[in-house]
């Protein structure tokens, strides 16, 4: 932010004033936004601070509007977004990695997948038991996230269609909270970022036959998956841009924190 | 010599006077910026997205993306709680300000109350947590609710934590009480039983007014804690047991993703600003109940 770059050149000049200056970073980028991205940004910050120690990288959530918004304030440098910024036509997009979602429910519904209309009736309150869809004589608890929420936008668009999300169903804000909770409530469906469900346990729904692999998402074939967005004040310069490379560039982050490389990707869409 | 002196502590005097009333100056701006600034946001959704207030006030139907902030189902969620916590909450805490007051042995108030100073020094975010992880569970398996999460979660998580608030200031209403009254009382053959629910309570029904009063703005206010259990989900509680949200759960919730200047982002801060008018409302009533008091 730019009182803490104020801050810290307060700092550097009153240390330099009065003793032998120690050595301070001479760049700082902020970055606030989606937390899907954020594991994927803190790990690369960290690889990136040991290789440049003279730059300092702040990471912090706040989700893909907070992100926005910041960004667009000019209060950060870069704003991380799930979803594009058709408000902001100023933000330069800078796509990183791709984001995969699964449909998961708890591990007591045994089904291996459901239809997009099928998907449609449960999340638009339509459908309220398991048993309308082939399963077992058990109520269904829709976890969604909240409104204007990246992951929830995704869903929305990708798998929703006309469909309209109920509002009266339970919200969870943040991925690792809906994973907890529909791992430990018994009849539960969510959706939720690959890097949150991968190892949880849960039972990730094939959707129309295709189950949620990055192999399926890189072919095109598996709908739920978005574009992660790092929205700059114009195009990068710098640190910044040389910043934004690095997160793009590193494949091993990319695929360990559970995202998808662009450059692997066989279907190019514009659009997410 | 004298004089030199006289004048240079009637010097620091008035620094320190200076000092003071900048402080409390302080105070008095910081509260107006906040209102102020409340007013102007808070209101926006009405003079700038011409939603009418009673609309807002009343309508259950929340849909931003269509234009719809009628934000019922919150303040609805937000007095249900409140009235649970309260009284659930409430009669315990009186009960054992009482007990603190008029029968517990020395060795065990002396134990008690660093015991209340605790429950006040927990976050709200490890009550919340506790409710997570052990009443939502117990909520789900023992009645017909599929998830746990709902009213009674969030409103037995708000009696707990509104308790030390409640049980502090009901134990100070006894003991402010004069000593003659009691005795008054014993001398003329009443019990203790008698003497504490026909006089002490009648006498103290004004400190315990606030202490409810108290434990209700505290109640109102929680935000954390009740987020974690009671669902979020924006409908009227059908049922003790159902999901729902109230004011401050809602704001937390949808914050994050709310873009500036849009309808949502101004309904959420009419709601603070609606959390703060109810917040001043109460301390009004403290106000009223203290001066019957006097």
């Amino acid at each position: 932010m730019k009182r803490n770059a104020a801050l810290a050149a307060l700092l550097v000049g009153c240390s330099a004033a009065a003793l032998t200056a120690p050595a301070f970073a001479n760049t700082s980028i902020t970055i606030a936004g989606s937390t899907a991205l954020l594991p994927l940004v803190k790990d690369a910050s960290e690889a990136y601070q040991k290789a440049h120690p003279d730059v300092q990288i702040s990471v912090s959530g706040g989700g893909s509007g907070t992100g926005i918004n910041q960004v667009a304030a000019k209060a950060i440098d870069i704003g991380d977004s799930d979803i594009q910024a058709p408000a902001h036509p100023e933000l330069h997009d800078n796509r990183v990695a791709v984001i995969g979602f699964a449909v998961v429910t708890n591990p007591d519904v045994k089904l291996k997948g459901l239809t997009k209309a099928q998907l449609q009736g449960i999340f638009s309150g339509k459908t309220t038991n398991w048993k309308q869809v082939g399963g077992a004589d058990e109520k269904i608890v829709v976890i969604n996230r909240p409104r204007n929420s990246g992951t929830r936008a995704v869903f929305t668009k990708t798998i929703m269609g006309s469909a309209v999300i109920d509002e009266s169903s339970q919200v969870e804000d943040a991925t690792g909270t809906v994973v907890s909770v529909v791992k430990t409530t018994p009849g539960a469906i969510s959706y939720a970022a690959f890097s949150g469900t991968r190892g949880s346990g849960l039972n990730e729904l094939e959707i129309d036959g295709v189950a949620p692999t990055d192999d399926n998402i890189r072919s095109g074939k598996y709908p739920d998956w978005s574009y992660e967005h790092m929205f700059t004040q114009g195009e990068p310069t710098g640190e910044v841009a040389k910043f934004i490379d690095f997160v793009a560039g590193s494949k091993d982050l990319v695929e360990r924190d559970g995202f998808i490389l662009i450059s692997s990707m066989k279907v190019k869409e514009t659009d997410r | 010599m004298i004089a030199v002196q006289a004048r240079r502590s009637h010097r620091t005097e008035r620094i320190a006077v200076i000092g003071l009333r900048v402080a409390a100056g302080f105070v008095i701006l910081a509260m107006a910026t906040l209102l102020l600034y409340l007013a102007y946001e808070g209101t926006k959704t009405f003079y700038v997205d011409k939603f009418p207030l009673w609309k807002f006030l009343f309508s259950t139907s929340f849909d931003p993306d269509s234009g719809q902030v009628g934000s019922g189902v919150f303040i609805i969620g937000t007095l249900a709680v409140t009235l649970f916590a309260i009284l659930v909450g409430g009669p315990f805490g009186i009960a054992v300000g009482i007990f603190l007051a008029e029968i517990a042995p020395y060795r065990m108030t002396q134990l008690l109350k660093p015991a209340i100073e605790v429950m006040v020094g927990i976050p709200s975010v490890v009550y919340g947590w506790l409710g997570l992880t052990l009443l939502v569970p117990l909520i789900r398996t023992h009645t017909n609710s599929p998830s746990g999460f709902g009213l009674a979660a969030a409103g037995i998580v708000l009696a707990i934590m509104i308790l030390p608030t409640v049980i502090t200031l009901s134990e100070d209403a006894f003991r402010s009480l004069p000593p003659t009254i009691k005795e008054g009382s014993l001398a003329l053959g009443a019990t203790r039983f008698q003497t504490i629910m026909r006089v002490l309570v009648p006498s103290a029904s004004s400190g315990l007014a606030v202490a409810l009063i108290l434990g209700i703005a505290r109640a109102i206010g929680e935000t954390l804690a009740i987020q974690m259990v009671i669902g979020n989900a924006t409908r009227l509680p059908m049922g003790i047991f159902a999901p729902t949200a109230a004011l401050t759960t809602e704001i937390v919730t949808d914050m994050p993703g709310a873009t500036e200047g849009t309808l949502l982002e101004h309904a959420l801060f009419s709601m603070a600003f609606l959390l703060l008018v109810i917040a001043m409302l109460l301390i009004v009533f403290v106000r009223l109940a203290l001066r019957k008091r006097n």
